[in-house]
């Protein structure tokens, strides 16, 4: 076993600090105050971004991406997971799932995101379908050669910015042990796409700049050169692709707690109150000891389960327990880093009460934490029959 | 041309130095290095050149602990060609490294050896006017410009109160300035070829060079903590303070 990152390990995660520090720390404030990144600013950390190469890293280098493995991308993310989610969205990372595109759609959608001349999103949710994935109700019925789609998605993350997006689409019923379940279908639906809109979502209280939209399709006109992967089998594609996005919330959430300990850490050497340090005081210090033990112990089981990948180990569990206990851990550590700054902990003078809320919606997004337990625990007693 | 760049390993810049409890030195142990900035911005200069197309080899060397591969690394990283370690057992002085590095410069026969200026790990401020004395090459120091013309390079040095322009006979020695040149980021592709660049290991004794310590360390403190300040009524009283307290003016 060897704990230690290789030399090239080390070397991507001091160029990753180095860009986020550099080129997007210094924007944060004022996206936050704004809530909207400038395009020019998104265009020009793509650009510099694609100078270094890194852009598309997660993706194979014969489709123009920088071959990163699972580990390698998940040290990565955690680095960018330090920055604002408005800014870091722009250090490109087309889905994976875009692999799975066949054809000449790999010309109109694979490599144009690999070279980040086209954005893409990604939508499943709907206003009655959130972790029931599968009883979605926004559906495609088929009329000759083409789909006719009709319903609505939201909580799309940075559709806003997206030249197309993964829409996953009913397509017909099945039934089974469960009940009546969705065939769902996945589509690639473009911006400008007669009878489909993709509108402003609602105000959150994470991640301010990086904005959710809602999608409508209003008897939109799709051919079936759309189709991602095959007609019914996109849950499936789904479970093939999504589970990276899993790992991304996990990496990030400890690459944000690790910078809200700095913060904490140093205030605690510094601060004075009652004549001495108060980090000196074991209600401080021993809050530091149990923050840095979780944020230890969520990296260890975020960059293992990233390993199991590489190494094609049966991952499913243990990126849940990742992506579980990144979320809780990164809760804990962003509230405590507030309480050991007192009051000023609240003010946004400093980035603090950003992380505080940023840290709420990685509980929910990607699969809540009830659905990670649920995915652990199934994982544990289907096999003894339970 | 060949350009040689000389590269330390030291505390990265961005770390709070601690001094060790027995005032030997500072603590190194669990602490974050890098390469020495200066040092990146001599690389990048180097990388320039090549890609301008007038350096056509870029050579790295470290003289350090083994860990000094990590640095060259970094270092072939950023564009460079291959590396050079020569593998000492503990850092050794200015003196030492311009001797060693004489011997490479034998060896390898560069045209411009580029340093920077100092080291922000001890600010000595040395090894590249050593080493170009022990060469008797010409050296130009804190240069926010170079450019190689006939035989010789047009360089521009940080002087107090301005700039001054000077032209040296190649070969040569220069140390970079902060405002040479904005070093890159390693990048991606940059990174993964840097595994199959060649990094050749070597000892001061291959080199003929006896590394041993010639200065004493006494004690190593830290500075004295800032005083707080005082608030005056009027300039006069703030006159009277630097004239005859501070004994400034």
């Amino acid at each position: 076993m060897n704990f230690g990152l290789s030399n090239e390990q080390q070397m991507i995660v001091d160029t990753v600090r180095g860009f986020v520090e550099k080129e997007l720390y210094p924007h944060e404030a004022r996206v936050e105050r704004e809530g909207e990144v400038p395009r020019e600013l998104g265009e020009e950390i793509a650009r510099k971004c694609r100078d270094i190469g890194f852009f598309a890293a997660n993706l194979p280098e014969e489709v123009g991406g920088g071959g990163l493995g699972h580990l390698d991308f998940t040290l990565l993310e955690r680095e960018l997971g330090r920055a604002s989610m408005a800014l870091s969205v722009f250090f490109g990372r087309p889905s994976g799932i875009l692999m799975a595109c066949a054809g000449e759609q790999r010309e109109r959608y694979l490599l144009p995101a690999a070279r980040g001349e086209k954005y893409d999103a990604l939508a499943m949710s709907e206003p009655d379908a959130g972790s029931d994935v599968r009883g979605m109700k926004c559906a495609a019925k088929p009329d000759g050669d083409d789909w006719i789609v009709n319903g609505t998605k939201h909580f799309i993350s940075h559709a806003d910015i997206a030249d197309f997006v993964i829409v996953f689409i009913a397509t017909g019923e099945e039934e089974t042990a469960a009940g009546v379940k969705k065939k769902i279908t996945c589509f690639l639906v473009d911006r400008g796409t007669p009878g489909f809109e993709i509108r402003k979502g609602y105000n959150s209280v994470s991640h301010r700049g990086y904005h959710n939209c809602i999608l409508s399709f209003d008897d939109c006109r799709l051919p079936k050169a759309q189709i991602l992967g095959e007609v019914h089998r996109g849950f499936e594609l789904a479970n093939d692709w999504l589970y990276g996005t899993r790992l991304t919330v996990a990496a990030m959430s400890v690459g944000r707690a690790r910078r809200a300990f700095d913060y904490a850490v140093n205030y605690a050497a510094e601060r004075k109150q009652f004549g001495q340090k108060i980090g000196r005081f074991q209600g401080v210090s021993f809050k530091l000891a149990d923050m840095v033990t979780e944020i230890d112990a969520a990296d260890w089981l975020t960059l293992s389960a990233a390993w199991r990948l590489d190494q094609e180990l049966p991952a499913n569990r243990e990126i849940a327990s990742a992506k579980l206990f990144a979320t809780e851990m990164l809760a804990r550590v962003t509230d405590e880093a507030i309480q050991i700054h007192g009051g000023m902990g609240l003010m946004d003078d400093l980035p603090l009460e950003r992380f505080w809320r940023d840290a709420r919606v990685e509980r929910i997004w990607d699969g809540t934490s009830e659905i990670q337990r649920h995915i652990i625990s199934r994982e544990l007693l289907r096999p003894l029959g339970c | 041309m060949k350009v040689l760049v000389p590269i330390k390993r030291v505390i990265d810049a961005n770390v709070k130095v601690r001094v060790k409890a027995d005032n030997t030195g500072v603590e190194t142990a669990n602490v974050k290095m890098a390469m020495n900035p200066f040092c990146e911005i001599a690389v990048e200069e180097a990388v320039r050149l090549k890609e301008a197309g007038t350096a056509s080899e870029v050579i790295v060397v470290s003289a350090g602990a083994a860990q000094a591969q990590e640095t060259l690394r970094t270092g072939l990283a950023m564009g460079a060609d291959r590396g050079i370690l020569i593998q000492c057992d503990s850092d050794p002085e200015p003196l030492a490294v311009a001797k060693l590095l004489k011997a490479v410069v034998e060896k390898e026969g560069p045209e411009l050896v580029i340093l920077g200026k100092q080291a922000v790990d001890n600010d000595n401020n040395q090894t590249g006017q050593m080493l170009a004395a022990l060469l008797g090459w010409p050296q130009g120091t804190f240069i926010s410009k170079v450019e190689k013309t006939d035989g010789s390079f047009a360089i521009t040095r940080e002087v107090d109160g301005g700039l001054e322009k000077l032209e040296i006979k190649a070969p040569a020695v220069v140390t970079t300035d902060l405002r040479l040149n904005e070093p890159r980021y390693a990048s991606l592709p940059n990174i993964m070829k840097a595994k199959k660049k060649p990094i050749d290991t070597m000892t001061p004794a291959d080199l003929g060079v006896d590394v041993s310590p010639r200065l004493t360390v006494v004690s190593v403190t830290e500075p004295p903590a800032r005083k707080a300040g005082v608030k005056v009524a009027s300039v006069a009283e703030l006159v009277d303070k630097l004239r005859n307290e501070a004994k400034v003016i």
